[in-house]
């Protein structure tokens, strides 16, 4: 009792400190935890949005898991997506920011011009490239290939070529934001390092193998981690690429169809909002699955 | 001699610097340059072969027609609307809490920042669902608050202050307090004014990402007077995006990239160092 009206007291005496945070702790459970543990709960029952939600067990994982091919293939292309952006996008961005380092002039400026796709918009973007990808005449890139002696590439109207396509649209998105991280990291290395190394004869290569990859490796980490964060959650290029084939939000033959995007096609298309949530949280799980392994990969083979 | 070798070897190197730089430079440069030469083309020329980036007869064409089509005046102000507001909520609620979470001492104070913080964990797909059924038993769907309210206070926003405030000495606090300054005094008088650099950062981010958020505008807006920009372009995307009339389409794209490109070009030293700072996209 008497431990109960101490806390009262202390609560009263802290009362700025909780009417401080109360506006972001009211949002934070309404828009956020509630919705979470909702999210869980939606996920095992049958919810079309306007009748009561009807309980189902696991049967909307087990439909996931074994009877829905659209979901596989939803994953796959999004772990293809995966694969293909993370790694080149940030080798790039690693030379990118590497070049950039050195002592050279208008340093702002490149800064500035490779940061430019980080504060545009993805559909501005994938418009953009969308009519850079244009069928055989009119787009840029057909153009340039042909004069280049190869053959035009159906890009946004063939189910091969679509997600590649985005896959080399999002490269480019992204190597800006890598770079600036990349660079912030290599700013941390001292370059007492480098001149001991000059000092002993160390040539260019050998130095950026044995001084800046080993020592640049917690950032290289970190940026691995955000950009597959980012990668798995592929949907607005999906969306806009794809609008206007006359198929659904994967695009022909679902050729492009993310794990997002099926998302929203259950969810808000279809609204099959409880399938929807267990596809949510397995997206979360793969997320977390994939930012764990990575975790333990990078650590394991760079140790030094 | 070895000198010499030294010398030709850093200008192969500088050569090689400056290559791979302006390579990349210009294929960053060459989307929007084309976004911007195809928005002033004719449809003859758009169709003519092969394409070019000279534009015989630069016309506004596109841009009159799209804002004759689309009421894009009244998109601009609402994307506008929505990112101001959300982001000056965001500059007070956050660090009004990032303050208590940094200085004060309070019962459940670290649990409940860590469950704050937990939160940039989750994919904001997990929330998606739920969000949209709160939003529409509101009955905000169409609405400013839709897009406001939920916002106004990001869990990172919050994380981003108290880091900042954590590094101000006690001492000007307790000054304050001796002086007989009220709690909120204390924030106002001297908290804020000397997080103003973690503010910056707050804003310019927060506006960016409000300004080209997409998918929870998707799902919450169906009205088509309350779109915001992104919504706009991809409407006119899925209606005219494998026509003829690509003209119109980048002159969409360039109205909405072009009002965040010049920010960007004004404040590009702080956008750098926030984004070196938090490490976040938008």
């Amino acid at each position: 009792m008497k431990s109960d009206k101490g806390l009262l007291k202390s609560l009263i005496q802290q009362r700025y400190s909780y009417l401080f945070i109360a506006p972001t702790v009211i949002l934070f459970c309404v828009f956020v935890l509630i919705p979470v543990i909702a999210s869980f709960l939606l996920s095992f029952t049958r919810y079309n949005a306007l009748s009561a939600p009807q309980w189902v067990g696991f049967s909307n994982y087990y439909n996931i898991f074994f009877k829905d091919p659209r979901f596989w293939k939803a994953l796959k292309n999004t772990v293809i997506y995966v694969a293909g952006v993370v790694p080149i996008s940030i080798s790039i961005s690693l030379l990118l920011a590497v070049a950039i380092d050195q002592k050279i002039r208008f340093k702002n400026f490149y800064k500035a011009i490779f940061f430019m796709p980080v504060v545009t918009s993805f559909i501005a973007i994938s418009v953009i490239w969308k009519w850079l990808f244009a069928g055989e005449k009119y787009g840029l890139i057909n153009y340039w290939l042909m004069k280049m002696g190869f053959n035009p590439v159906d890009w946004l109207m063939s189910p091969t070529w679509t997600l590649p396509a985005i896959i080399i649209m999002s490269i480019w998105a992204g190597l800006g934001y890598n770079m600036i991280l990349l660079l912030v990291g290599l700013q941390t290395i001292p370059r007492t390092f480098y001149e001991a190394a000059d000092i002993d004869g160390a040539g260019s290569w050998n130095k950026f193998w044995n001084i800046t990859l080993p020592l640049l490796r917690p950032t290289l980490l970190f940026v691995v981690i955000m950009s597959m964060i980012n990668s798995f959650q592929l949907f607005e290029q999906v969306y806009v690429m794809t609008a206007g084939t006359g198929e659904g939000v994967g695009g022909v033959l679902d050729c492009a169809l993310s794990l997002v995007a099926y998302l929203y096609e259950k969810g808000f298309q279809r609204f099959e909002m409880g399938y929807a949530s267990a596809i949510a949280y397995i997206l979360f799980a793969v997320i977390l699955l994939a930012t764990l392994v990575n975790m333990k990969v990078v650590r394991s083979r760079f140790e030094y | 001699m070895r000198n010499l070798t030294i010398k030709t070897r850093n200008r192969v190197i500088n050569l090689v610097v400056y290559a791979v730089l302006t390579v990349g430079a210009l294929s960053m440069a060459v989307p929007y340059v084309w976004m911007v030469i195809t928005s002033i083309k004719p449809i003859e020329e758009i169709q003519s072969y092969p394409p070019s980036f000279y534009v015989h007869h630069p016309t506004f064409a596109p841009y009159k027609e799209l804002f004759s089509l689309l009421p894009m005046g009244r998109y601009l102000l609402n994307s506008f609307f929505v990112a101001s507001l959300v982001t000056l909520c965001n500059i007070f609620f956050c660090s009004l809490a990032g303050y208590a979470f940094a200085k004060h001492r309070f019962y459940g104070r670290d649990k409940i920042f860590l469950l704050l913080l937990s939160a940039i964990m989750i994919p904001y797909q997990v929330n998606l669902i739920p969000g949209f059924i709160i939003v529409r038993n509101l009955g905000w769907l169409n609405s400013f608050y839709s897009l406001v309210i939920p916002n106004m206070a990001m869990a990172f926003g919050v994380f981003l202050c108290r880091q900042y405030i954590m590094s101000i000495p006690n001492d000007l606090i307790d000054a304050a307090k001796i002086d007989g300054c009220s709690e909120f005094g204390i924030y106002r008088l001297v908290i804020l004014p000397l997080i103003k650099p973690a503010l910056a950062t707050l804003a310019i981010f927060t506006f960016l990402s409000q300004w080209n958020s997409f998918v929870w505008p998707l799902i919450v807006i169906h009205a088509s007077s309350m779109r915001t920009v992104p919504l706009a372009l991809s409407v006119l995307n899925s209606q005219f995006g494998f026509g003829a009339n690509f003209a119109m389409v980048m002159a969409g794209a360039t109205v909405v990239t072009l009002p965040v490109l010049i920010v960007f070009i004004c404040f590009q030293k702080y956008f750098i160092k926030g984004i070196a700072l938090i490490g976040l996209k938008g």
